[in-house]
C-alpha cells in the first residue's frame, strides 16, 4: 500500500490556479524529488499536503487514512511533518528545548497534572529528555543543547529543523529546499544527512530542491510541476531528456 | 544537579515560610497605610505575572484584564456580603434571589470568583484567539469594556451604576502573600513544563508551532484561561481591601496600569513583574506629590488630578523606546543565581586580600 496518496489535488487563489490537478503515489522508503520553475507551485502543494491551506478539490490520503483537510498539527500527529523554505528553528529557544516540543504531541497528562508534576508526567518527560538527548547525538547537535536556537549559523540552524521534526516521529518528511543557501560543501554535507536520516529513521521522504545536484543525485522518482501544472514524471534520467521540462527551464525559442 | 534542585527547593519551601510569618507580623505592628502598599502590591503582581502568562510567553496580546478583574471582584463580594447589607445597597432594584441570601467565607468565594473569571476568559478567547496581533488586541479590550457596561446595566444583579458598598475586608495581607505565591507557583510550573514549551513556541513561531503538532487554539486557550483564573482573584482580593466597588472601579486604566508594570519588569520574567508592581505601587505614592496644588514663583497651581498617568505614559513610552526588554529581560530569580552571585563575590574579595 502506498504511505501518501493525492489525488486531483486543486488549489485556487480566487481566480489564479496555484496548483491544478496533482497526483502522486509515494511508496514507503522513496526520496521522491518535486522540482519546477520558481512560482510553479511546489510550495503551494506543500502548504496543502501538510495542512496550512485547504484544498479547493481533491482528497489527501495519508496510511491509509484520509488527512484532507485536516490542521497542520494533526497532520503532524498522523506523521507527516515539514521542514520550511526559509530557517524557522524557535530562535530565542534552546536546541535542547528545540526538539523536545516534539514530544509534547504525544504528552498523555493533563495541564494541571504537569503542573502538580505527577510521576506519570515526570516519567514521560524524562524518557523525552534521554530520546531527545540520543537524537541530537546521532546528529552531532549534542554539544550545542543549551545554545540559543537563534544563535547557530544557517547550516546548523538547518539540520536542527530536521532534528524537530524527527522528535516528532514522522514517516513522511517533507523537505522545503534543504540546500537553499548553501555552499557546495555544506549541500553534500546536507545531502549524506538527508539519506542517513532516511536510513536511521526509516522515512519516505518529498523533496523540493533547485540544486539539480541534489535531486538528480538522491531522489528515486521526480515530478515536474510548471505554472501548477504536472508537465512531466519519471526517473532522474528521463526528465533530464524531457523536452517539456527543458523548455520550462530554458524557454524556448 | 539533582543535589542543587534539592537544595534549592528546601530554600524556596524556607523562603516561602518566612514570607508568610512576614506577612503575619506585618499585619500586627504595620501601620495602615503601610498595609495597604504592601496589600496593593500583592494584587497588581498576581496581574502582571498573569499578564506575562498571556503575553510574555504565549505572545498573544490579551487587554481583558480588567474586565476579568471585574468579573472576580464582583462575584467575591455579592458572595461574601450580608444579605442585610446587600438590601442596604441595592436600595433601588433590589437584588435576584440566589445574589439575595446567599453568605459565603472568603476561600470558597474567591475560588468561584477565579472559576467564573476563567469561564469568562474561555468565553472571549473562544471567538477571539482565532485572530492575531492587533486584532487580538483590539477584541479583548472590546470585551472587557462589555463587562463593565453589562455590570453597570444589571441593577438587580450586581446593583448598576451604583456599585457596592460595605464589602467585608476579609482578606489581610497573609491572604494577599498567599494568593501571589501560589499564582507564581502554578504560573512558573506550567512555563515550565511541556505544556509551557509549546506556549513558548507559540511565540516564536505560530506556523512551526503548528508543524511541530502543537495545537495553536487549544494551548493559547490554556495560558488564557489560567490567567483569567488569576486575574480574577486577584479582583476578589481588589475589592476585599477597596470595601466599595463600581463598574467604573475597571475602566481600561486598570489594564493599562497592569501593562506598564509588565513592561516595566520585562514581559518574559515573572520575578521583573512582581518588581515591577513594587515600584509602581510606591511611584503611584510617591508622585501624588504632582498632583497637589502648589505655589510656584508666585504662580497659584491649582491640582491637577490625572498628572500621575501621564507620568507612568511618559515612563511607558520611554521603556518602549529605550528598555524594551524592561527591568529583568527574560531572567529569572533563582537560588542558583543568588548563591553564585554572592560565590563571586566572596572570591574577588579573597583575591583583593592576597596580593
Amino acid at each position: 500500500m502506498n504511505i501518501l496518496e493525492i489525488s486531483h489535488l486543486t488549489m485556487r487563489f480566487g481566480g489564479l490556479v496555484a496548483v491544478s490537478d496533482f497526483n502522486l503515489s509515494l511508496e514507503k522508503g522513496v526520496i521522491y524529488g518535486l522540482i519546477g520553475p520558481n512560482g510553479s507551485g511546489k510550495t503551494t502543494v506543500f502548504n496543502v499536503i501538510t495542512g496550512f491551506y485547504k484544498p479547493s478539490e481533491g482528497s489527501i490520503t495519508l496510511n491509509g487514512h484520509n488527512v484532507t483537510g485536516l490542521s497542520p498539527d494533526r497532520i503532524t500527529v498522523a506523521g507527516m511533518t515539514r521542514i520550511f523554505q526559509n530557517s524557522r528553528v524557535f530562535r530565542e529557544l534552546t536546541v535542547l528545548d528545540n526538539v523536545l516540543i516534539g514530544d509534547h504531541l504525544r504528552i498523555k497528562s493533563s495541564p494541571l497534572e504537569a503542573v502538580l508534576r505527577m510521576p506519570a508526567y515526570v516519567r514521560q518527560e524524562n524518557a523525552a529528555y534521554e530520546e531527545m538527548m540520543n537524537l541530537l547525538e546521532g546528529l552531532g547537535l549534542v554539544h550545542l543543547i543549551n545554545e540559543k536556537a537563534g544563535a547557530l549559523p544557517y547550516g546548523l540552524q538547518r539540520k536542527l529543523e530536521v532534528a524537530r521534526a524527527l522528535s516528532t516521529h514522522p514517516k513522511i518528511l517533507l523537505l522545503d529546499e534543504p540546500a537553499t543557501g548553501m555552499s557546495a560543501e555544506e549541500t553534500t554535507e546536507m545531502i549524506s544527512f538527508i539519506l542517513n536520516v532516511r536510513k536511521d529513521f526509516d522515512l519516505t521522504i518529498l523533496l523540493i530542491e533547485h540544486h539539480m545536484q541534489v535531486v538528480m543525485g538522491i531522489c528515486q522518482e521526480i515530478k515536474v510541476l510548471n505554472y501548477g501544472k504536472t508537465i512531466a514524471n519519471g526517473s532522474p534520467d528521463h526528465i533530464q531528456n524531457n523536452q517539456e521540462v527543458i523548455e520550462a527551464y530554458l524557454g524556448v525559442d | 544537579m539533582n543535589k542543587s534542585l534539592k537544595i534549592s527547593t528546601i530554600l524556596s519551601i524556607f523562603a516561602v515560610l518566612l514570607i508568610l510569618a512576614g506577612s503575619v507580623l506585618g499585619e500586627k505592628y504595620l501601620d495602615a497605610f503601610q498595609i495597604r502598599l504592601l496589600n496593593m502590591w500583592c494584587i497588581y503582581a498576581i496581574m502582571v505575572v498573569s499578564f506575562n502568562l498571556v503575553y510574555g510567553f504565549t505572545g498573544q496580546f490579551s487587554l481583558a484584564h480588567a474586565g476579568l478583574a471585574a468579573i472576580g471582584a464582583y462575584t467575591v463580594s455579592l458572595l461574601t456580603m450580608a444579605p442585610d447589607n446587600k438590601q442596604l445597597s441595592f436600595f433601588i432594584t433590589p437584588p435576584i434571589w440566589p445574589i439575595s441570601v446567599v453568605q459565603w467565607p472568603l476561600l470558597p468565594s474567591l475560588i468561584l470568583g477565579g472559576l467564573l473569571a476563567a469561564f469568562v476568559g474561555y468565553l472571549i478567547g473562544a471567538p477571539a484567539l482565532r485572530l492575531h496581533g492587533d486584532y487580538l488586541l483590539i477584541v479583548t479590550f472590546g470585551f472587557s469594556e462589555i463587562i463593565r457596561l453589562l455590570l453597570t446595566n444589571m441593577p438587580s444583579v450586581c446593583n448598576g451604576a451604583i456599585g457596592l458598598k460595605g464589602i467585608p475586608g476579609y482578606a489581610n495581607l497573609t491572604w494577599m502573600v498567599s494568593s501571589l505565591i501560589v499564582c507564581i507557583f502554578v504560573t512558573k510550573r506550567l512555563i515550565d513544563s511541556s505544556y509551557g514549551r509549546a506556549l513558548k513556541c507559540i511565540r516564536e513561531d505560530e506556523i512551526a508551532a503548528e508543524a511541530v503538532g502543537v495545537n495553536l487554539f487549544r494551548h493559547k486557550m490554556l495560558a488564557l484561561v489560567v490567567s483569567s483564573f488569576f486575574v480574577g482573584i486577584a479582583g476578589g482580593l481588589f475589592s476585599n481591601i477597596l470595601g466599595t466597588i463600581d463598574p467604573n472601579t475597571f475602566r481600561p486604566y486598570l489594564t493599562y496600569a497592569v501593562v506598564t508594570m509588565a513592561v516595566l519588569g520585562g514581559v518574559r520574567s515573572l520575578t521583573g513583574g512582581v518588581i515591577a508592581a513594587a515600584i509602581y505601587t510606591a511611584m503611584s505614592e510617591v508622585l501624588r506629590g504632582i498632583e497637589a496644588p502648589r505655589l510656584f514663583f508666585n504662580l497659584q497651581f491649582d491640582g491637577l488630578p490625572g498628572l500621575r498617568t501621564l507620568a507612568f505614559a511618559i515612563m511607558l513610552l520611554l521603556l518602549i523606546l529605550f528598555a524594551r526588554g524592561g527591568l529583568m529581560g527574560s531572567k529569572e530569580f533563582s537560588w542558583g543565581g543568588v548563591i553564585s552571585f554572592f560565590q563571586e563575590r566572596f572570591n574577588r574579595r579573597k583575591q583583593e586580600d592576597k596580593p
